[in-house]
């Protein structure tokens, strides 16, 4: 018997999990942006209000930009009432993800541990943890023997340049696979009939006074009754094209993951002094971020010394993570506004609605974001959730300042 | 790390530097006469360019000096750095 060819005995490829098709003239929305909070709108869309003559178009490939370069955590313990009942909304949703897209997103509910270092990091979580209980949501003040119950790898030495004089936690904190949330809406918007259309980016747009009636790509032009802006970290590119401005700054925000080890750290720990976060993968990699790069940034990849500063925290709050190699660096850019809040809702176009400005928040928000985008859009009112986020904020004063509790320097 | 070019002590490793976002924003000349609106996007709104972007910068660990710079937003690379009282210099 003659041998084989390597690869004859492999599975068949799978199927793939959605079309690849051609645009179609007109939509009744366009989604531009094909990552996690485009892909959650479209599902949505589809899912809660029956509207599937959607496009989302993506310059990209599916999930490719932020969605791909996050550190997949996912928490509610935002200081004010508006942040609290949006992430909470999306936590809630997490929670029933993977029975709601019938697909996989390993999502592990293993909680977070918000370090403070200084009596003034103590003052501000405990606020917050009382904050969060008033807004349902699980918190509780933890002092440093208890951190070191729930993840015993943490330095609660009292000898290290900033001790961890306590912590806040919170239990239904976790983790997703990014790509798998992708790739689980993006298949269950496909099946509704929503057509996801990849390679296309926006060059323009067509206006009829203040009415967009037309999306122009690289694949032609598109005309559309309502358009929603996913973009992310390039807003700025497709409101300057509208002619109109957004309070954003574009940064590059850095990531990187160690080699595979066994577990060895059972929860998500951030510290905003020392600044690092880290979890660690579902397959073994510890995934580690840091601030935001100081300077603009479109580049998705920042400066060594940020990585370097995040590597130095690391080591000193675990020690046991001496020896362990970096893998794989890559960096994503965030849109951040001036309060460290999104800006989410209406602008000068009737019919053009803006999801933007989420910062290093975005990934969390996943779920939340699209279901309240999306009723949004149907409802042509923001949604109560989204409301506050509203572009006039920065007019009214009305800001919703979440710098502490973003818990990432920006 | 990049070197960043200060226009008065020459190039020096990046991690000297601080960043002080978009340059030639000028204070209202009347300040009294700008409504909510106009005081917002003084105070919030700036450009976030792809592409080449006039920035302040500060030599924070040298000689503390703010100078401006042309950089391009996309590859990082400056292309000119000129001091605070000079225009912004042509860059092709």
């Amino acid at each position: 018997m003659s041998p084989r060819p390597p690869g004859a005995d492999l599975p068949e490829h799978p199927d793939l999990l959605w079309r690849d098709v051609e645009p179609k003239a007109s939509y009744d929305v366009v989604v531009v942006g094909g990552g996690g909070h485009g892909l959650a709108t479209a599902h949505y869309l589809a899912k809660n209000h029956g509207i599937t003559n959607v496009a989302v178009l993506e310059k990209g490939w599916l999930g490719g930009g932020n969605m791909a370069r996050n550190t997949t955590l996912i928490r509610s313990n935002y200081l004010w009432d508006e942040s609290a009942a949006i992430y909470e909304h999306a936590l809630t949703l997490w929670e029933g993800l993977e029975e709601d897209l019938g697909y996989p997103i390993l999502f592990s509910q293993r909680g977070v541990l918000n370090l403070a270092h200084t009596l003034q990091d103590v003052r501000d979580s405990v606020r917050r943890v009382e904050a969060n209980k008033l807004n349902g949501i699980d918190a509780e003040w933890l002092e440093p023997d208890e951190v070191a119950k729930v993840c015993p790898i943490v330095n609660t030495s009292a000898d290290i340049r900033y001790p961890v004089m306590g912590a806040t936690y919170q239990p239904r904190a976790g983790i997703a696979k990014h790509d798998y949330v992708a790739w689980g809406l993006a298949r269950r918007a496909d099946q509704a009939g929503i057509d996801l259309i990849q390679d296309c980016e926006v060059t323009g747009f067509t206006t009829s006074g203040d009415r967009v009636t037309g999306v122009r790509t690289t694949r032609g032009t598109i005309a559309t009754g309502k358009v929603a802006l996913c973009a992310a970290g390039h807003t700025s590119v497709l409101t300057d094209m509208l002619g109109f401005r957004v309070p954003l700054q574009s940064h590059p925000l850095q990531a990187l993951v160690s080699e595979l080890l066994e577990p060895v750290h059972p929860t998500i720990v951030m510290s905003n002094a020392v600044h690092v976060y880290v979890s660690q993968a579902h397959k073994g990699e510890l995934v580690m971020g840091a601030g935001v790069d100081s300077y603009n940034g479109y580049g998705q990849r920042g400066a060594f010394h940020v990585i370097e500063r995040q590597m130095a925290a690391a080591v000193e709050l675990f020690p046991v993570f001496a020896r362990a190699h970096l893998l794989r660096t890559w960096g994503g850019i965030v849109d951040v506004s001036p309060d460290a809040s999104p800006v989410v809702g209406r602008t000068p176009y009737e019919n053009v609605y803006l999801n933007c400005g989420w910062g290093t928040g975005g990934f969390k928000a996943t779920p939340g974001i699209g279901w309240c985008l999306a009723d949004t859009i149907a409802n042509d009112e923001p949604h109560p959730y989204v409301a506050p986020f509203a572009l006039d904020r920065f007019v009214t004063g009305a800001l919703v300042d979440e710098h502490g509790a973003a818990a990432v320097a920006h | 790390m990049q070197l960043i070019s200060c226009p008065w002590c020459g190039p020096r490793e990046e991690v000297e530097f601080s960043y002080g976002g978009q340059a030639h924003v000028p204070y209202p000349e009347d300040p009294a006469a700008l409504d909510d609106e106009q005081w917002a996007h003084y105070v919030f709104f700036r450009d976030n360019t792809k592409g080449r972007f006039a920035e302040r910068w500060c030599h924070s660990a040298g000689c503390r000096r703010w100078f401006n710079a042309v950089r391009d937003t996309a590859t990082y690379r400056f292309e000119a750095v000129y001091r605070p009282d000079e225009p912004r210099p042509v860059t092709t």
